[in-house]
């Protein structure tokens, strides 16, 4: 984890060589900033007394109080709503949407308050809160526990978006977003809570203690919004990931063997576009890789960003592996997945130009 | 087998009609208009099931007689009654001239409130000047009584160099984190849990302040009002939701949001809410029930929802023709009369007003309102000229420009080099003014 250990931002953090999974690392990050802010509230379904459905506010409400840490109802409209009158006042909220599918009643809230607060305003309200919301699939949660819709989201002017692939990043990541004046989406690829999920859904899962990245400091640190980081140094071609599928493009290039330069985008808005121009034009080759449907997704901006930045260094078409456009089905999970077959062809047919 | 609908009733789809279209004569003796003073006053710490009745009922405080009465008389000194007139007569005259404006070109939108002044003006009197307001779009009242001055809310309308808004939002869109009011939003009832939240946060931070919303009857049926009601219902929030009933949502009339089948007033009850309505045209009624909720809340009693009953007396905006979808009628026989007329008579009963200090008034609102357009004029009219630099298009979209903003204002500066190459020299960057 040597990368992503010098871009952090060390404060009164405390390399232990404890390991956590992500789902420790995001619960410490909530814990640290409620006890460093007073102005921190966490807030969402079953966040509170119950500790959230994915435990990752377990323990937070004992410990900070209920008024700080609490159960909303069944209303993602709601709890996107309070959270911009709670911003307006002055507080730092960090509502959970449970799953990323269930997002969409708040949208607007999102979209057209939250996102556009503070430029309809002249920086008179600003809207400081962090939506955590568990995306992705893999979990056989079906077409409404599966979703990545990062796209909808990346679209809109005034929003960023951070997805973390690590106990490491969520946690530094997650203290970032929580202190950005912005309003941030955070989405967890709930996949690889508990482990680096390689694709290879065929194979045992590692769980997280025998990664490095899941040696994560105590206390606060923060990694930088914007910043991509490097998997892995390469030179055949560039790989541009987040979430879940870092860990598939990596198992993926050590199998085949291909000497990939990997980028864990992090943030998608806003975008490390330096780090992925000097990724591209080092190799000329470039594949994109993530979970959410195909048409309009994100890999499509960066297809398009790659090809006017840096289309005098490609030396082959830039290739996008995505999941297909269709509802995520329940059980062909796998075959709906862009797991190691179609990472694997789309690799060979880059290389091959 | 026979076919299992054969013998079942056809069914039938009911859509909403208004008693009157345009050219139709108006009946409004459906409207049931209690008696001034006729309604009790519950104590504001009052259980939410122990006041069903006032759901349905009117709080009305100016009787026929022009007099105050009954336990929701406020009992106000006349001074107050004074500058409430003031406002309301400030508030209308302000509309005529916006209206006109607009007319003329001098901007590209406006939406006045005549015939609502009190649900506003009375309404926020009652409230503390740093109690946090989440307005609709009518509310230019509150604006007035908080002492916002004229001039901002022009400079505003005409999106000119003075507009702090820097020409961002549609005329009339206001916000003043100065004046605790919060930025308007053109989409509807998403203000009314962000209310709610604030109120919320108050709380949790043991604070004194409290929140109110306005919204229009028609925005009822958004879902955020609904969440607004669950999230204050279940956190008691100290959070005052005011649902201004003006029977007509654009060209839609309150049918549309549920009013045939029940009161606005009653959504309360479901919500476990202190529910009021009251009459809206009555300025001492509108202040009366917001004091009762401000008292209620401020006391940890909880929230109330308070529906005031009124009238549309104009068009929705300057972009729609009233003649066209109701009766012309409606307006001059609407039971509840006008709250400017009414609080003036009321103070003309009293012996502290008459006609010709009414008439000197509205002439000074008139004149106040006329030299404060002329000076906003200096500082430019939409659509003449670049009143920011355009670069503040830009700006503000995040805390920091992101690289791609940052491109995306080079391209904007090369395309004016591009148009006026006289005007802009290389090293325009369009962030310096007059540009």
């Amino acid at each position: 984890m040597s990368t992503s250990v010098e871009a952090a931002t060390k404060d009164t953090s405390t390399v232990s060589g404890r390991r956590i999974n992500m789902i420790e690392a995001i619960n410490e990050a909530l814990d640290t900033m409620l006890a460093r802010d007073p102005d921190v509230i966490v807030m969402g379904e079953d966040v509170g007394y119950f500790g959230g459905v994915f435990r990752c506010t377990a323990g937070l409400q004992e410990k900070h109080g209920k008024t700080r840490v609490f159960d909303t109802p069944i209303s993602e409209c709601g709890i996107i709503g309070v959270a911009v009158g709670m911003g307006a006042y002055g507080l730092r909220p960090v509502p959970e949407i449970q799953f990323a599918d269930y997002i969409y009643p708040g949208i607007d809230q999102l979209i057209s308050e939250a996102a556009r607060l503070r430029y309809r305003s002249a920086t008179e309200y600003i809207a400081p809160m962090t939506v955590r919301s568990p995306f992705g699939g893999g979990i056989f949660g079906g077409q409404t526990h599966s979703q990545s819709p990062e796209s909808m989201f990346t679209h809109v002017s005034g929003l960023k978006t951070v997805i973390p692939s690590t106990p490491y990043d969520a946690k530094g990541l997650l203290i970032s977003a929580i202190e950005d004046n912005d309003p941030v989406i955070f989405f967890e690829p709930k996949r690889i809570y508990n482990g680096p999920f390689t694709g290879f859904y065929d194979k045992p899962v590692e769980p997280w203690k025998k990664h490095d990245a899941s040696e994560v400091p105590e206390g606060y640190y923060k990694i930088p919004l914007g910043k991509a980081r490097t998997v892995q140094e390469g030179e055949a071609l560039t790989v541009l990931a987040y979430g879940t599928m870092v860990h598939v493009a990596e198992a993926v290039a050590k199998e085949k063997g291909v000497d990939a330069d990997i980028l864990d985008l992090r943030t998608l808005v806003p975008l490390d576009i330096e780090a992925i121009e000097a990724s591209v034009k080092k190799t000329g080759r470039c594949l994109i890789v993530h979970e959410a449907t195909r048409t309009s997704g994100f890999g499509a901006e960066l297809s398009a960003l790659v090809t006017e930045r840096c289309f005098y260094h490609l030396e082959a078409p830039v290739e996008r592996v995505t999941g297909f456009d269709t509802p995520y089905p329940h059980s062909l999970e796998w075959a709906y997945f862009p797991g190691p077959v179609r990472i694997g062809e789309a690799m060979d047919k880059i290389l091959s130009e | 087998m026979a076919d299992p609908a054969s013998n079942r009733p056809t069914l039938a789809l009911h859509v909403p009609e208004p008693k009157s279209r345009p050219g139709d004569p108006v009946d409004f003796s459906e409207i049931h208009i209690p008696e001034a003073g006729a309604q009790s006053r519950p104590d504001e710490g009052v259980k939410p099931e122990e006041m069903k009745d006032f759901a349905y009922d009117l709080v009305r405080v100016l009787g026929d007689d022009n007099k105050a009465h009954g336990p929701w008389d406020p009992k106000l000194e006349p001074e107050t009654l004074r500058t409430m007139l003031g406002h309301m007569a400030m508030v209308r005259a302000f509309d005529e001239r916006m209206f006109r404006g607009q007319r003329q070109g001098k901007t590209s939108f406006y939406m006045k409130c005549t015939g609502e002044e009190a649900t506003s003006v009375a309404a926020s009197m009652a409230l503390a000047s740093d109690d946090m307001v989440f307005p609709s779009y009518r509310q230019q009242g509150i604006l007035i009584v908080r002492g916002y001055p004229l001039i901002e809310m022009i400079n505003q309308i005409y999106s000119n160099a003075g507009d702090k808004l820097k020409g961002r939002q549609l005329p009339i869109m206001y916000s003043s984190r100065e004046h605790s009011f919060f930025s308007i939003s053109g989409n509807l009832a998403t203000q009314t849990p962000q209310a709610v939240g604030w109120a919320m946060a108050s709380a949790i931070k043991g604070d004194s302040r409290i929140a109110a919303t306005w919204v229009g009857e028609g925005s009822t049926a958004e879902g955020d009002f609904h969440s607004a009601c669950t999230f204050a219902s279940v956190y008691n929030a100290p959070v005052i939701l005011n649902v201004i009933n003006n029977q007509w949502a654009i060209s839609s009339f309150s049918g549309f949001a549920g009013a045939e089948r029940t009161t606005f007033a009653a959504r309360a009850l479901g919500y476990g809410i202190a529910g009021l309505r009251v009459d809206g045209n009555d300025a001492l009624a509108c202040f009366a029930a917001q004091q009762w909720a401000a008292n209620r809340a401020r006391a940890n009693q909880g929230p109330t929802l308070i529906e005031y009953f009124t009238y549309r007396a104009e068009g929705h905006s300057t972009s729609d023709d009233p003649s066209g979808y109701r009766s012309a009628q409606e307006r001059e026989e609407w039971p509840l009369g006008d709250p400017v007329m009414r609080l003036k008579n009321h103070l003309i009963a009293l012996g502290e007003w008459d006609e010709d200090r009414q008439q000197a008034m509205d002439l000074a609102c008139a004149e106040e309102v006329k030299a404060t357009t002329k000076q906003a004029e200096k500082n430019g009219i939409l659509g003449h000229g670049l009143h920011h630099p355009f670069h503040t298009m830009f700006e503000d979209v995040f805390e920091e420009l992101p690289w791609h903003l940052e491109e995306q204002a080079a391209q904007a500066t090369r395309e004016r080099q591009i148009k006026w190459p006289d005007q802009h020299p290389k090293d325009f960057a369009g962030k310096g003014s007059g540009q």
